[in-house]
């Protein structure tokens, strides 16, 4: 099951770093949006996989550790309220610049100007 | 003995009384200037006595004594005779300004900084721990900096300013490395450990880096060769200046820290070779320079440097009475150089030049001023009865004794007696070339005798040489003795100061030194015609050029790496962070570790596919966005159900109920953004970017493996034992959350709160185009709200309440708490958004979510603050156990309030983003007015 479990972060990890190195606003933050789900596991498997062993006193006979599952819960918060600046800038971005790349303009292509897609009619 | 912290802070306190006093006439703002300076040298004077009888005054403050930080001072002998130096040529210097300055410049501001550099040279040498001394070493040169750009509006000044600064301020950062080497290597920063660690320094393997940074330090800030060239270029600044700065005291720094560090550093051969000739080579290169100089300041300078490698020379050879001779001549050196550098600035005040070629025959018309700057040049030449005549002596004796170069060591005395040949011509031109030799040619004004007042402190300085020269034991006896037994950190050796010695080699020498050098001079003409035939090279120019190619070098470096790209940024940060944690892991020697596995099941192979699928196709269908956000929703779900099995019901709750609010979030986004990415990135960036992502996910699924698979050893064990006892709650996380680390908590929900707040800020004052179409063209549906959402959801919304108050209430013992119940009741309320739309969410829910978020942080702090009420610390918690009849025994604790706070601030937070995103699409979106 580590071994499963492992994998899925790191896929995850590899999924998110390709997307957060695209050049529009929207891939980069869905790419920390996943950055941020393998952050999470990472962090709540350093208190190791453990089955039927809720952290409630009483529950169960043995108790996962609760330390790692306390702060990834504030993480999980926090990564939202960071997703949802990321994304507000991405659109205050867009509306100030007139593009939604990461740079603020496009980089200099044949062709350009008929890629500039969608939103502003 | 607290008052000795006072008295480098004293001068500190007089920058601002030259500023203050400036619009009261010169005169008064000199002597108020003075006042205190003139109080500290007197506080100085009176622990003089017990110096003298060896005694040693520290006192420190700690700061953090842990690594070593602390205000700590010291007045030993050698401090004493730099304090007096300092302080008392400072005096005569401030004096000799209130004349020198003319009434175009701001007096106020050059007292200002001549006190602020006073205050920091003070600081250095009674500085007790050698971070601190560090600190004040820089606050010289920048100090320095300001006074040699005085007059800025001269080219000259800004570049010398600028080069002394470069010069002296990359020694300092030598100096700062090799201090903290030398602070670890002696396990202690105070300045005392260190002297009486000599030989563990020497002994250690750091001991050569050791030298080599502190000596560098040394070197460019007492000029030194190779670094000397930056010393006759700060002769743009006022003369003053030069007296103070570049002859008296901050080029002494330099001599200072090797006097200081010589029972640490001492008396090894390397010490020996890279002291004693760079010494060497300074006091003939300056020695020799000086008599070609035209400018009276240039010669001064240039004889500066020469006389500095004479003492660093001395410092160099290792005797203890190398040393006391270099201590002395230090004395002796601050009090002739200042008084030349005086004189030369009332030759350029009185007669508009400092050109030698046009200065000729002065003695007419300032017979009294010559007669002075006569007496200090025969004494910088080293004539009998000066004082510049003992050291030389005792410098002579030394190099006599010198074996350190074997059976070359004869060439010590020899050349020390050719830079004495060469001091002679230069002291015999200051005195004949100016005074004498003919009539003045071309002066701007007809020279005269200078104010009364602005001879005082030459007079004074001229009759120190005197007597000093003539009664040395009795005038300056007791401080030297002093200050060389501080230096030697031991019992200073016996020597006399004498004028008479007898007839003896020394003696032959400055005999040699005297005759050679009236030669010399009476054959200038033929020095000067072969000294024509180099070609000049400015160092100022060179200088420059150095400094230009280093800027340009960088600033192609800076535009290689900071191009505007925020792609190769996070590229460049990625490939730093792989190779440093692949570099580490590589030293792991097994991936897998000792601990069991979890055999796999059905179920969880499943949703492992389900996620590995999803995450995959995230990627792939990255440029259809709503198609990647679907699948993205996918992997989340995956993730809250991995949390719930294994043992976080509290994580997949949360998890779950964040998953909504974000795909809302991101799907509201997506209606201002365009649909579709456009392709373009190239095929090879695409190759790149994703070895280096399958390279880092690689790395990061095998530190959480090798991190799984090993036993572990957790802190929790206390949370758990204290849970129920300490916490009164059986549900651990939550205690963590709100009880064990609440003040954590608190932080989080107060960022939670800053960032609801600016994305609020953000969203204010946006400007979108309201799309009409989604990205395939076809128009959005007319039918906002349909009829059956509508109804649904109103019906849902007491229902979505009360099990979010069921979470928020069970959370310190089951599963739940604050942050999923607030979680939670956001998305009852948006659902109610969704459905209504926001003008009639208006009317019927008057809710503010800003005041939510403030009055949420507001109660959990307040919360905290009541335990003080108590007599707790901070956030300590309360509770018990109450009994109802019909409810039964239930519990209460001031945990619940801090939950309480949680849950108001993540509503409000999440609530202010949403809605007014959400607000974005509809009639009510705020306008420019609204928000200005």
């Amino acid at each position: 099951m580590e071994g499963l479990y492992a994998f899925c972060v790191g896929l995850l990890t590899a999924c998110g770093i390709f997307l957060a190195l695209r050049g529009r606003t929207f891939s980069v933050v869905i790419g920390l949006t996943l950055l941020s789900y393998a952050v999470n596991l990472f962090l709540f498997a350093s208190g190791r996989l453990k089955l039927n062993a809720a952290a409630v006193l009483g529950e169960s006979e043995q108790y996962s550790d609760p330390l790692p599952q306390a702060l990834v819960l504030t993480a999980i918060v926090i990564g939202f309220a960071m997703t949802a600046f990321a994304v507000i800038l991405a659109m205050r971005a867009r509306a100030d610049l007139g593009n939604d790349h990461v740079d603020g303009t496009l980089p200099a292509q044949p062709g350009d100007a008929s890629k500039k897609s969608g939103g502003s009619q | 003995m607290s008052s000795l912290i006072w008295l480098p802070f004293l001068p500190l306190l007089g920058t601002l009384i030259p500023l203050i006093t400036a619009r009261f006439s010169r005169t008064a703002c000199a002597f108020m200037t003075a006042a205190l300076p003139a109080l500290t040298l007197f506080l100085v004077l009176t622990h003089a006595g017990d110096i003298f009888q060896g005694e040693r005054f520290q006192a420190a403050l700690p700061w953090i004594p842990a690594i070593g930080l602390e205000l700590a001072f010291r007045l030993d002998g050698l401090a004493l005779l730099f304090s007096i130096l300092i302080l008392g040529i400072g005096l005569l210097v401030i004096l000799y300004a209130r004349y020198y300055l003319s009434a175009k410049d701001s007096i106020g501001k050059f007292y200002s900084y001549l006190i602020l550099f006073m205050f920091a040279m003070l600081g250095v040498v009674l500085s007790d721990n050698l971070i601190q001394l560090w600190f004040f070493w820089e606050l010289t040169s920048i100090s320095s900096f300001l006074l040699i750009s005085f007059w800025g509006h001269k080219t000259e000044a800004r570049k010398g300013a600028r080069m002394a600064l470069t010069v002296t301020g990359a020694g300092g950062l030598a100096l700062l490395a090799g201090l903290l080497i030398l602070g670890n290597t002696v396990g202690s920063f105070s300045l005392q450990d260190v002297l009486d660690s000599g030989e563990l320094i020497k002994a250690s393997a750091n001991y050569p880096i050791i030298v080599v940074l502190i000596l560098l330090g040394a070197f460019t800030k007492s000029a030194q060769f190779p670094f000397h060239f930056w010393l006759p270029n700060a002769m743009a600044a006022p003369t003053p200046v030069s007296a103070y700065l570049h002859s008296a005291t901050m080029v002494k720094a330099g001599i200072f820290l090797m006097a200081r560090f010589y029972p640490a550093l001492a008396d090894t051969d390397l010490w020996f070779m890279i002291v004693s000739l760079t010494g060497l080579a300074t006091f003939l290169v300056g020695a020799y320079i000086a008599i070609f100089q035209h400018d009276l300041k240039g010669l001064l300078a240039n004889s500066t440097i020469s006389h500095l490698g004479l003492i660093t020379l001395l410092l160099g050879m290792g005797t203890d009475l190398a040393a006391v001779a270099a201590i002395f001549h230090i004395i002796n050196h601050a009090i002739f150089k200042a008084s030349l550098f005086m004189a030369a600035g009332i030759i350029d005040h009185e007669s508009g030049s400092r050109d030698m070629r046009q200065l000729n025959g002065l003695w007419k018309y300032m017979p009294y001023t010559a007669t002075l700057a006569m007496v200090a040049s025969a004494s910088m030449a080293g004539v009998p009865l000066m004082n510049g005549f003992l050291s030389k002596e005792m410098f002579f004796t030394e190099t006599l004794h010198q074996a350190s170069l074997g059976s070359l060591s004869w060439f010590i005395p020899v050349l020390a007696t050719l830079g004495g040949v060469f001091a002679v011509a230069y002291s015999m031109r200051f005195i004949h070339d100016v005074f004498f030799n003919g009539e003045p040619i071309n002066l701007p004004k007809t020279p005269h005798e200078p104010p009364r007042y602005m001879r005082v402190p030459v007079e004074i300085l001229v009759g120190l040489c005197l007597v000093v020269g003539i009664f040395p034991s009795l005038v300056v006896g007791d401080l030297l003795f002093a200050a060389a037994e501080a230096t030697l950190n031991g019992p200073a050796p016996t020597y006399s100061l004498a004028i008479w010695h007898g007839f003896n080699f020394p003696l032959l020498m400055s005999v040699i030194a005297l005759l050679g050098g009236l030669y010399m001079y009476h054959n200038r003409h033929h020095m000067f015609k072969f000294q024509a035939q180099f070609p000049t090279s400015d160092p100022k120019l060179v200088f420059e050029g150095v400094i230009q190619s280093l800027t340009n070098r960088a600033s192609r470096f800076i535009a290689f790496t900071e191009n505007g790209s925020l792609q190769r940024y996070i590229f460049f940060v990625l490939v730093i962070a792989i190779v440093m944690t692949a570099s580490t892991l590589m030293k792991l020697n097994a991936t897998a570790g000792q601990r069991p596995e979890i055999p796999l099941d059905a179920l969880s192979i499943t949703c492992a596919v389900l996620l590995c699928v999803s995450a995959l196709a995230t990627v792939l269908w990255h440029r259809r966005r709503v198609i990647a956000l679907l699948t993205l929703s996918v992997v989340g779900l995956i993730v809250s159900l991995a949390f719930a099995q294994f043992s976080a019901p509290d994580l997949a709750l949360t998890q779950l109920s964040v998953e909504v609010v974000t795909v809302i979030l991101l799907i509201l986004a997506l209606f201002f953004l365009p649909q579709n990415t456009p392709k373009e990135s190239s095929p090879r960036r695409v190759v790149r970017d994703l070895s280096l992502a399958s390279l880092i996910g690689g790395v990061v699924g095998t530190i959480s493996y090798a991190l799984m698979t090993r036993p572990l050893d957790t802190i929790s064990t206390f949370f758990t034992e204290n849970s129920k006892t300490g916490g009164g709650g059986t549900n651990i996380v939550n205690v963590i959350l709100v009880d064990f680390r609440g003040f954590d908590t608190l932080g989080e929900i107060t960022v939670l709160g800053i960032a609801a707040l600016g994305i609020y800020k953000l969203i204010a004052k946006m400007r979108l185009y309201m799309p009409s179409s989604d990205g395939n063209g076809l128009a959005w549906s007319e039918d906002r709200y349909p009829i059956l959402l509508a109804v649904i959801s109103q019906s849902l919304l007491p229902l979505a309440l009360l099990v979010s108050a069921y979470i928020f209430l069970r959370g310190h013992n089951m599963p739940g708490g604050g942050f999923i119940a607030g979680l939670i009741t956001s998305v009852a309320i948006i659902q109610q958004y969704v459905a209504h739309g926001v003008d009639w969410i208006k009317t019927r829910l008057k809710l503010d979510y800003q005041i939510m978020i403030g009055s949420g942080i507001g109660i959990a702090t307040l919360s905290g603050l009541g335990s003080w009420v108590f007599g707790h610390t901070f956030l300590s918690s309360w509770f018990d156990y109450f009994y109802l009849p019909v409810i039964g025994k239930f519990e209460l604790a001031s945990a619940m309030i801090f939950d309480l706070g949680v849950f108001l601030t993540v509503v409000g937070a999440t609530m202010l983003i949403l809605a007014n995103l959400g607000q974005l699409t509809t009639s009510e979106r705020p306008t420019q007015k609204e928000h200005d």
